[in-house]
């Protein structure tokens, strides 16, 4: 039993930046029907940029977790308005095409930058675990889900009260209505992909420093970013947040009962079992943002 | 075309260096993955982003009879295309009702699970060690022991896989495909049965990906899990794309030049770069060649 709980514990963990994840790619292709395969990549961005700010500018954790969120905001616009915004139109396919490109081309530029050796990230937090109770839990990891679900209650605040969320909204329910009735559309892309780069940054600058940093890190963040937005429903920001729950639980629980080597296959049969029986993701009624 | 069959055919002749044969005997390999990559992204749009794990069930099927079972090589390549033929088939029937972006998700699914078991079955697999010393072909009283050798076995599967990729697409199936590439609900309103078409492609493809992985394992006479890797897929999509989707010489070209180019460029620049490049080469073509070098060579010379 203690066990067991120990287990949900650090499931909810992982799953809070699971969560981070998917979020910010289910905002990508519910608004803009980009099937983001460079998701990942921004994660691993976010994870170097920590790396950096700590270890070599030994700026303090929160700092770097900002630069890491403005890293990914940054490339991310940048990504958007150099080849998104010229592709507006294609075919998902097309696009598609030119996400694994960027995938590739980021992942391996990572590769030359920061060399093959995994990196581990300097933190200021204690190593020894708090005690509640029966529970063990790291004061990293700690810190690690709290600011995942204040992060994770920004987006919910910036997508339901504020004029770009309703203007996000609208674009999301019908493009074309939206433009016409004066939602900037390209301006919202440039935002959304920023945005929801930079929560993947985030996710990488939290769960970096938990494990090791290293730059084929985000092929299995994409994949878990994935498997979230199919386990919560397209566009579903609710959906995402409890689906990224359920896969770390999910993970923990597969790691801890049945083999730790197939921890990550976890992601990949959820995927697969999602798409077969529940195609509209677990929690879904219909397709909606919000 | 006549040309090329007859310098492939008389290549050991006018390639005296081993390593260039070698190089040779990939890009016939390569050819054969790009072919059967391109029978479903090419002519039916559906693109599989795990078609390694296809080419490295063959290649661990084909080793795995060899060695635990003693079968010959010549019955250890077809039970190869069959095994990733079948897994072809379970992955089409299940993936292909969804398609698109959903059928791209389910066969990285299907390749990152297959990898994690290769990894991790080690009775079966040896795990991440592999299995080394998978046997040449015999061929009665010879051993397919020499780079020349090997090369015109490869080239008789890249053959064979042009003819059977060249018998489907001009066939009646083809044209379905075409079809259903096109116009899915107007393809169907005139009785065209899409899934089915669909899985059919798939499990085509999957077979002559298991072959290619056959004729690699008792090439490099090891397999190990590193078959399943990433960057193979990536390879054979750039080479589809490269040489033209959905052209049958188009793959042909690009598995030639994406082999040939990277070990001419191997001393200037690391594999790194390579890679680095693969990513920016896919978005270049996307942008200013979405046709790929094939069908904008032809069109430009029926100018």
């Amino acid at each position: 039993m203690e066990q067991l709980l120990q287990h949900l514990v650090n499931g909810l963990v992982l799953g809070g930046t699971y969560a981070l994840l998917g979020i910010g790619l289910t905002l990508i292709f519910g608004l803009m029907s980009v099937v983001n395969f460079a998701h990942g990549e921004f994660y691993t961005l976010g994870a170097y940029a920590a790396f950096a700010a700590l270890a070599w500018a030994g700026l303090p954790f929160v700092a770097a977790l900002l630069a890491a969120i403005a890293a990914g905001a940054l490339l991310g616009a940048l990504c958007e308005r150099a080849l998104l915004r010229p592709l507006r139109g294609h075919s998902i396919d097309t696009i598609m095409l030119v996400m694994i490109g960027v995938w590739i081309a980021m992942q391996n530029a990572e590769l030359l930058a920061w060399g093959g050796v995994a990196r581990s990230i300097p933190h200021p937090f204690p190593t020894a675990p708090l005690t509640l109770g029966p529970l063990n839990i790291a004061p990293l990891r700690l810190f690690v889900v709290l600011t995942a679900a204040a992060l994770i209650g920004l987006a919910w605040l910036l997508i339901q009260k504020t004029r770009l969320g309703t203007a996000m909204r609208a674009t999301f329910q019908d493009r074309d209505t939206a433009a016409l009735m004066g939602v900037p559309i390209g301006r919202i892309h440039t935002i959304t992909f920023a945005f929801g780069s930079a929560l993947a940054a985030a996710a990488g600058a939290l769960l970096g420093p938990v494990f090791l940093a290293y730059p084929s890190m985000g092929d299995l963040a994409s994949l878990k970013a994935f498997s979230v937005v199919i386990l919560g429903g397209l566009g579903n920001l609710a959906g995402a947040t409890l689906g990224g729950l359920l896969l770390g639980v999910a993970e923990e629980l597969g790691a801890g009962y049945v083999s730790s080597g197939y921890r990550d296959a976890v992601g990949f049969v959820a995927i697969i079992l999602v798409l077969l029986f529940r195609p509209a993701g677990l929690f879904a009624r219909a397709e909606r943002i919000g | 075309m006549a040309l090329g069959a007859v310098a492939a055919v008389t290549a050991p002749l006018w390639v005296a260096n081993p390593y260039h044969l070698h190089v040779l005997i990939m890009a016939g390999i390569f050819t054969i993955l790009a072919l059967s990559l391109n029978l479903l992204l090419g002519y039916t749009g559906q693109l599989s982003l795990g078609h390694a794990a296809f080419f490295g069930i063959g290649a661990y099927t084909s080793a795995l009879l060899a060695l635990r079972l003693e079968w010959s090589f010549w019955l250890a390549l077809p039970a190869a295309a069959l095994a990733s033929g079948l897994a072809g088939w379970a992955i089409g029937r299940l993936a292909l009702k969804l398609r698109g972006a959903y059928f791209v998700l389910v066969t990285i699914s299907f390749a990152g699970v297959i990898s994690l078991v290769s990894i991790n079955w080690m009775d079966l697999t040896n795990g991440p060690l592999g299995l080394p010393g998978v046997p040449p072909p015999a061929l009665g009283p010879w051993t397919l022991r020499t780079k020349n050798a090997y090369w015109y076995l490869v080239l008789a599967g890249a053959a064979l896989t042009y003819l059977v990729c060249h018998r489907l697409v001009t066939s009646r199936i083809g044209r379905a495909l075409v079809a259903l590439r096109e116009n899915e609900p107007l393809a169907e309103s005139v009785g065209i049965d899409g899934t089915r078409y669909l899985v059919l492609a798939a499990v085509v493809s999957a077979a002559l990906a298991g072959l290619a992985g056959s004729l690699y394992a008792h090439y490099t006479r090891f397999v190990s899990p590193e078959v399943f890797l990433f960057s193979y897929t990536v390879t054979m999509v750039i080479m589809v794309i490269a040489g033209g989707q959905g052209t049958l010489a188009g793959p042909v070209v690009g598995a030639l030049l994406f082999t040939v180019l990277p070990e001419a460029l191997r001393e200037a620049v690391a594999w790194q770069w390579q890679m680095l490049a693969y990513g920016v080469v896919l978005v270049l073509f996307v942008f200013f060649l979405p046709r790929g070098i094939v069908p904008t060579l032809a069109a430009w010379r029926r100018r």
